[in-house]
């Protein structure tokens, strides 16, 4: 064994790809967070009143919140006076209207990452609202949506042309007031992409928005709503990659999600962001806050994540089943590899009667990566009936990484059916040997079998997306096995 | 095509294979026999470069090249074939995936065009057939599941696709019942051709009165102790393994005096 522990480490020892700095002047404000620093993002976004009072609550109500400790991850304190709150491409403040329009720099930067804006996307079926840095640069694929009435459009643009309704969602599953992170985004957020798709409609694409963190020393903090209303049917997929850099980068997005009547949301992300060298130093630190509201009875939320970036992953996506027969999903792969720390699982809270939800998470420690699942079940007095299936699987590649679970379950309601199902694995030296016995490389066979123990959640990921999901386990996995 | 010089070998600290000599020429099935300890599995791993196993010293030809030096896909792709004695099961990996990617890692180191998904499942389904396996096995997940002659079988099924040069038995029969194991030794047999060398390992000769051996050779304590035609196979299990090691040490003892 002690052959292929050695082997194991050789294998996670694979440079970032996809690191690079693009040269692109910004528009940025200076270091520092204060009330003036909210009042002049506002400003700089023309802002509705509405929405400065908004931020303007949130961040005097942050000043009296704590970094939370509870998470099992470890880094050095952070100086929230020394992050740059918003910073947007020069290029972009006219507004774009056309591919043409972006920076060119901007253009070859999303053909490095492979990110297809351009025409291959119409073949794909993907319409893109590309955010770099805190600004939307691209949308296409509105005109078709819009004959749908499906409003797909960054944030600061909805805040403009849909005001109803960003001032009816914003904060309705995710409060102002919810936690740390989330406080200090509804405080700062620069954009981020809104979706409406009104009653009835099945939206026929995937929509998807490629997120990137370019600027030096800008924490990004993006703001994502998603409403479907009664009857509404949208796949969204979110995808990131970052350039290296030394520093960490603070990342604090807030994501919500609402489903009414009938409605189905499924939200996909691969999450790619810098995870710090071999050593641990300089990766994202990634603070994510995603909750999804099953709002109207028989309506359906699924999260299913890819997670094999940042140097710290702290995210929970969850589900509020309110409706009656509602149903929440959490299909999730997150790796830690060298000094990766995640920390990551998903809230299902049973509020309405007959409400279903199904967890799987699949974690893979490789390296010193440390990957912990923490969960919470939660079936309220109301929720007769209610049903959760947990799966929770680990995977250890190596001897120096590490595997945690915290599973938490409160039921209120005698009538609620749990199942909790938890497996930890290490991959296996006879694995790797039969694979190679038959003429697979260490390498190929390392993918094969990491491959196989997230076939669950890989096939919930819309076809393209899988393929890249698990292009990009096979990187982040290259050099953990030799 | 085999050429095994002096090999000793030792697995956990503990030396195992005493000076191995063995030599296997093309068109031959050689049995290996012998009882439990005797090195038989310890000899496949070898052959096949499993990890937990040190060469100590000795070498390893096979077509005239240092077998010792390549890793075991390399191997793999040169032509050897191990059937494991308890195959691994690889949850959520398909059968079907894992056999292409073999096939091909093989032809690809041939010089050969690789196989897409149609000729791939042609050659699947004319090659199954020799091991009378059930085809729903192919889309299930590598071995899981499997009960332990579907396992036996796979293996066979594999030796058929990966069409290999030098095939090792690693007590295939083991775990077999009556029918399974006549199955299993029919599809070994429409193996076996002037160009393939066999070496089936084996505790029993029942075995071997389907897959008839040119050669048998005994392995006790590390050492091939007697080598003859099929018909010791015979003898050894009418008389048992203690026959051989009796034999043994009156040859040593008449050797020393």
């Amino acid at each position: 064994m002690a052959g292929s522990t050695k082997t194991l480490e050789d294998l996670t020892k694979q440079d970032y790809k996809y690191g690079f700095v693009t040269d692109v002047e910004s528009d940025t404000v200076p270091k520092g967070l204060g009330e003036g620093t909210v009042r002049l993002i506002s400003e700089k976004k023309g802002e509705p009143s509405f929405m400065l009072d908004w931020r303007l609550k949130a961040y005097r109500h942050w000043l009296t919140m704590k970094e939370p400790t509870w998470a099992n991850v470890h880094y050095p304190p952070i100086d929230y006076n020394d992050i740059i709150y918003y910073s947007a491409p020069k290029s972009a403040s006219d507004g774009p209207r056309s591919l043409e329009e972006v920076d060119p720099e901007l253009r070859r930067t999303y053909e490095k990452l492979g990110i297809p804006l351009e025409e291959q996307k119409i073949l794909a079926g993907v319409a893109v609202d590309a955010v770099f840095d805190s600004v939307s640069v691209a949308t296409t694929f509105k005109g078709k949506l819009k004959e749908l009435g499906i409003i797909f459009c960054s944030f600061s643009e909805a805040v403009h042309e849909h005001p109803d309704l960003v001032r009816k969602y914003l904060g309705s599953v995710v409060p102002y007031s919810d936690n740390f992170f989330a406080t200090l985004n509804s405080a700062v957020f620069s954009d981020g992409s809104f979706v409406y798709v009104p009653k009835g409609v099945r939206c026929p694409m995937e929509l998807s928005t490629y997120f990137r963190i370019n600027a030096a020393d800008t924490g990004q903090f993006e703001r994502t709503l998603i409403i479907a209303d009664a009857g509404a049917y949208v796949s969204y997929l979110e995808g990131c990659t970052a350039p290296k850099r030394d520093r960490n980068q603070l990342h604090a997005a807030v994501v919500e999600l609402v489903a009414l009547e009938d409605a189905t949301i499924k939200y996909s992300t691969v999450q790619n962001w810098y995870p710090g060298d071999k050593q641990g130093k300089g990766g994202i630190y990634n603070f994510v806050t995603k909750r999804g509201k099953c709002a109207g009875a028989r309506s359906k939320i699924s999260w299913t994540q890819v997670e094999t970036g940042s140097a710290i992953t702290w995210k929970y996506p969850s589900c509020i089943l309110q409706g009656d027969d509602s149903v929440g999903e959490f299909y999730s792969v997150a790796l830690a590899n060298n000094y990766q720390q995640a920390d990551t699982g998903t809230k299902m809270i049973h509020l309405g009667r007959n409400t279903k939800s199904t967890i799987v998470s699949k974690g893979i420690s490789a390296g010193h990566g440390q990957n912990t699942y923490r969960g919470l079940v939660k079936i309220m007095k109301g929720a007769a009936n209610a049903r959760n299936y947990s799966q929770c699987d680990s995977l250890l590649m190596g001897d120096k990484c590490g595997a945690h679970t915290f599973p938490y379950v409160e039921v209120k309601n005698s009538t609620a059916r749990l199942e909790h199902e938890a497996s930890t694995s290490k991959i296996g030296e006879d694995q790797i040997f039969y694979c190679r016995q038959r003429g697979l490389s260490t390498e190929d066979a390392v993918n094969l079998i990491v491959n196989g123990f997230c076939r669950e959640v890989f096939r919930e990921l819309p076809m393209e997306f899988a393929v890249e999901a698990q292009k990009l386990l096979g990187v982040s996995l290259e050099g953990s096995v030799g | 095509m085999l050429e095994i010089r002096n090999l000793e070998a030792n697995a956990g600290g503990k030396e195992i294979l005493k000076g191995i000599n063995l030599t296997v020429n093309p068109g031959e099935v050689h049995a290996i026999m012998g009882p439990n300890g005797s090195g038989k599995s310890t000899l496949a791993h070898v052959l096949a470069g499993r990890e937990t196993v040190t060469v100590s010293s000795g070498e390893v030809l096979f077509e005239g090249r240092d077998l010792l030096a390549m890793p075991p896909e390399v191997r793999a792709r040169e032509g050897i074939f191990l059937a494991f004695q308890y195959p691994v099961e690889i949850p959520g990996v398909s059968n079907m995936y894992l056999l292409k990617a073999a096939v091909n890692a093989v032809r690809k180191h041939r010089g050969e065009q690789e196989l897409d998904a149609m000729e791939f499942l042609a050659l699947t389904k004319e090659r199954i057939k020799l091991v009378e396996m059930d085809p729903t096995l192919l889309n299930r997940s590598v071995n899981e599941g499997f009960s332990g002659g579907e396992k036996k079988r796979n293996e066979i099924f594999q030796m058929a696709l990966l069409d290999p040069r030098l095939a090792i038995l690693d007590e295939t029969d083991s775990g077999l019942d009556i029918d399974a194991l006549r199955i299993v030794a029919a599809g070994v047999n429409a193996l076996r051709g002037p160009k393939r060398a066999m070496v089936v390992i084996t505790h029993y000769q029942r075995l071997l009165s389907h897959i008839v051996p040119d050669v048998v050779h005994v392995l006790a304590q590390g050492r091939i102790v007697k080598s003859g035609g099929k018909e010791l196979a015979l003898r050894l299990e009418e008389k048992g393994y203690a026959w051989i090691e009796g034999e043994t040490r009156g040859a040593a003892a008449a050797s020393r005096s």
